[in-house]
């Protein structure tokens, strides 16, 4: 498989415009984890990161390879190699009843970062927001195991349902200061870590890269409501979830974006669409069931149900859905001002899924699916932590249409 | 002093005091609540593990420690998955069932569990739940002037729901009672490490946990009469080993399981109900009550799996607590399905096993009612302490 770098539209004409999304998207994952074990291979270390609020936009400043565990791990269960990583930690003590996610990963550390897609570079320091809680508490083993600063962007959500501080409101630029207050403080972290000065203009450059992210994957999603619908949203979405997240704030990421906008305005403007009989129209409620990927999919494509919605392509873009615009001219001011609107939504919208279910659904002409495999013990309106064990995990899956 | 809400203990013997704290403690149907209704007194209930009572009572409110309940879920059962420990599903109950009712409630984002019981308690109820986002930046210099603000929105809606401004003058009185309060409870504590005979930890524990359902005047009166009577109880040294307990800091294990480790044991200290004792030294009463209050919750208080701050690592604190309270092995617990708890546990016991400190690990849920076999474990283990 050629890895395909730099402007991908250009270097492989090849690539034919439909499905031209998940032939990227799948060559730009091999190209993180390719980066990831070399930077391994080199000694050199990275920024740990998650999917709701990876900063990359500052961390891409002083380049900084982004681990993202949550997809590490993720990958284990997809590989079919879990349980493996996950006997790994429960014998080292950590309960059966802790995040799958967190295991799977310990398992890794434990085992010299050895992963099946390659080699997991040492933390230089991990970032990561309170978008789940779980996060800190994950954090704080490799603060333990490695000894390296970690550093919570602690972003303030809603706080009462139907109570959202908007843009304008005293409290909103009470909320908007702590954060930018934060992330000044992060600067001086990675300042102090890599010996480099700050630049921001490179911070002007990632936000603009981030920018084109941004309302490239509003568009995408958008586009969606076609009929027939343009893409699966539980595997093609997770593609392009991928890169919207190992890519953030990069060349690449940009322009994978605004090649998958108009892969889908084609596909709208012809008609084409992601099976031959779209019967039902599904929005899905969750996290896709990563030990049976593809067949969990399939289970309900064979009945012409198509997936034209998931709660996870808007929760784990860490609010990229929103399409938030980063102001230039005030670029460290903007990225709170988005970091505070984006990483609040993605933990909003666990925070009143039902009725972000309910407006996701009627805008698409779906029906309501909700899965939640059974360790996801984490989020009390809906699941967004499953075990990545293998099936027996998921024998107490429940799913629910309404 | 506010309405009297407990029976009175005044020339009462220390047994009756904590015989008659179990039963206000075990009441499932909250009579001291019910009795502050009955006088028109508004209720704030908050969840653990940490509020700012001071503001709720500043404003006459009763601050009501929801810490859930040893009862039978049959109503909250439907509105959570089963992967979740018991306080989330018997706080709820509790107002479900109507054994307990609220003006407000409010919880904080100490895991995402706790977080969301403001979305799920707030499609029962019309009164406002919400969250108080205590900071999870603890190292920020910009933390205490957010919380001071978190604080002053919080007392906004306080003030909307009782009609009651808030004076700078009521809130420093209120901050004057709970560093009372407070102050006592750390002497009950320090009597517990120098004198463990004196008072059982389940006995120190009654004491305590009546402070969350009655007005704080009224537990410090009460406190300073059981104080009293503490120090000049005829008790006498039992060959005991010295123990810290660890996992107490939500979910509440049941009373019996803390008697049963009573009986084996000096606990010297633990982190039981720390939310009632976050705070280690006394609040300013100088200048703003609000920043001295957010001030003090991140620069004078004690720690817990919930709270991320670097200056306190988990394991490390353990340590300090196990060193400060003479305390030669450690009772390592956690709530069943408490992802915090069960993660910091890790690190709990193999800081231990570096040290060589003993440790007994547990797991527990506020619905056991069976504790035989932990009774003859335990017993194992301080002889093997004892004897070894």
């Amino acid at each position: 498989m050629t890895i395909v770098k730099g402007d991908i539209m250009t270097e492989d004409k090849k690539v034919d415009i439909v499905g031209r999304g998940n032939v990227e998207g799948a060559n730009l994952f091999r190209v993180w984890f390719a980066e990831l074990s070399d930077a391994a291979k080199n000694n050199q270390s990275a920024a740990y990161v998650f999917v709701m609020g990876s900063m990359a936009e500052i961390l891409k400043v002083f380049d900084f390879p982004l681990v993202f565990p949550e997809i590490t791990s993720l990958q284990t269960a997809v590989r079919r190699v879990a349980d493996e990583y996950l006997t790994v930690a429960e014998d080292y003590g950590y309960s059966p009843d802790i995040c799958g996610y967190v295991k799977a990963d310990i398992g890794i550390h434990l085992r010299e970062r050895e992963h099946p897609m390659g080699k997991i570079p040492k933390p230089a320091l991990t970032v990561l927001t309170n978008a789940c809680n779980t996060y800190v508490k994950w954090a704080e083993i490799w603060e333990r195991m490695y000894g390296i600063p970690m550093f919570v962007l602690d972003v303030p959500a809603t706080r009462q349902a139907g109570g959202q501080f908007q843009p304008g409101s005293s409290d909103f630029a009470r909320d908007c200061e702590y954060v930018e207050a934060q992330i000044r403080e992060l600067i001086t972290l990675c300042e102090n870590i890599t010996g480099k000065k700050f630049d921001i203009d490179r911070l002007r450059e990632t936000l603009a890269y981030a920018n084109d992210m941004n309302i490239g994957w509003k568009r995408v999603l958008e586009l969606n409501k076609s009929k027939p619908s343009l893409f699966n949203a539980l595997t093609d979405g997770t593609v392009y979830l991928g890169v919207s997240n190992n890519f953030r704030g990069t060349k690449e990421g940009s322009q994978f974006f605004k090649n998958l906008v108009e892969e889908m305005e084609y596909k709208a403007a012809h008609g084409i669409g992601t099976q031959t009989e779209e019967k039902y129209r599904l929005a899905f409620v969750g996290v896709p069931c990563y030990p049976i990927f593809r067949r969990f999919n399939e289970m309900f494509t064979e009945w012409g149900g198509a997936f034209v919605h998931s709660t996870y392509l808007h929760f784990a873009s860490g609010g990229a859905n929103m399409g938030f615009e980063y102001d230039m001219n005030r670029p460290i001011e903007s990225l709170a001002e988005g970091a505070l609107i984006s990483i609040r939504d993605a933990m909003d919208s666990m925070f009143h899924q039902n009725t972000l279910v309910a407006v996701s659904a009627k805008l698409r002409e779906a029906a309501a699916l909700t899965a939640q495999p059974s360790p996801c013990s984490r989020c009390l309106a809906a699941s967004r932590k499953p075990s990545i064990a293998p099936t027996p995990s998921y024998s107490q899956t429940t799913i629910t249409i309404r | 002093m506010a309405l009297q809400l407990f029976k009175k203990w005044q020339g009462q013997s220390l047994d009756w005091i904590i015989a008659e704290c179990r039963e206000v403690v075990e009441d499932a149907d909250f009579s001291t609540v019910k009795r502050w209704r009955e006088a028109r007194g508004k209720v704030l209930g908050h969840f653990q593990v940490y509020f700012p009572e001071e503001i709720a009572h500043a404003a006459g409110m009763l601050p009501l420690k929801m810490r859930g309940a040893a009862i039978e879920c049959t109503h909250s059962d439907s509105h959570f998955g089963s992967y979740l420990c018991s306080i989330l599903k018997t706080s709820l109950e509790l107002v479900l069932s109507k054994k307990v009712e609220l003006d407000m409630f409010v919880t904080h984002p100490i895991c995402d569990a706790a977080r969301n019981l403001a979305a799920v308690w707030g499609r029962n109820f019309d009164y406002p739940c919400q969250i108080l986002y205590l900071p999870q930046n603890a190292n920020s210099a910009a933390s205490v002037t957010y919380l001071r603000d978190e604080y002053a929105r919080v007392q906004a809606d306080i003030e909307a729901i009782t009609g009651n401004k808030v004076t700078e003058e009521a809130l420093k009185n209120s901050l004057s009672v709970f560093n009372e309060n407070r102050s006592l409870l750390r002497q009950l504590y320090e009597i517990k490490r120098r004198q463990p005979w004196l008072i059982s930890t389940y006995e120190t524990y009654l004491l305590t946990n009546v402070g969350g359902l009655i007005m704080r005047e009224e537990h410090n009166e009460l406190l300073k009469a059981a104080i009293s009577l503490i120090e000049a109880r005829p008790v006498k040294r039992q060959d005991k080993i010295r123990v810290v307990f660890e996992g107490g800091f939500c979910e509440q294990p049941p009373l019996d399981l803390i008697r049963t480790i009573s009986q084996s044991c000096y606990v010297v200290d633990d982190d039981l109900l720390i939310g009632l004792r976050w705070i280690l030294e006394d609040v300013s009463l100088e200048g703003d009550p609000l920043f001295n209050l957010a001030e003090a919750y991140l620069e004078k208080s004690s720690y817990s799996p919930v709270q991320h701050d670097a200056r306190k690592p988990k394991e490390k604190m353990l340590l300090q607590r196990i060193a400060d309270s003479g305390a030669e092995a450690a009772i390592i617990t956690a709530a069943k399905m408490c992802e915090p708890g069960l993660e910091d546990q890790v690190a709990y016991t193999k800081a231990l096993d570096e040290k060589g400190i003993p440790y007994f690990v547990s797991e527990f849920e506020e619905s056991m009612t069976s504790f035989d076999q932990m009774e003859i474990q335990l017993e194992t283990f301080t002889e093997n302490i004892l004897f070894g």
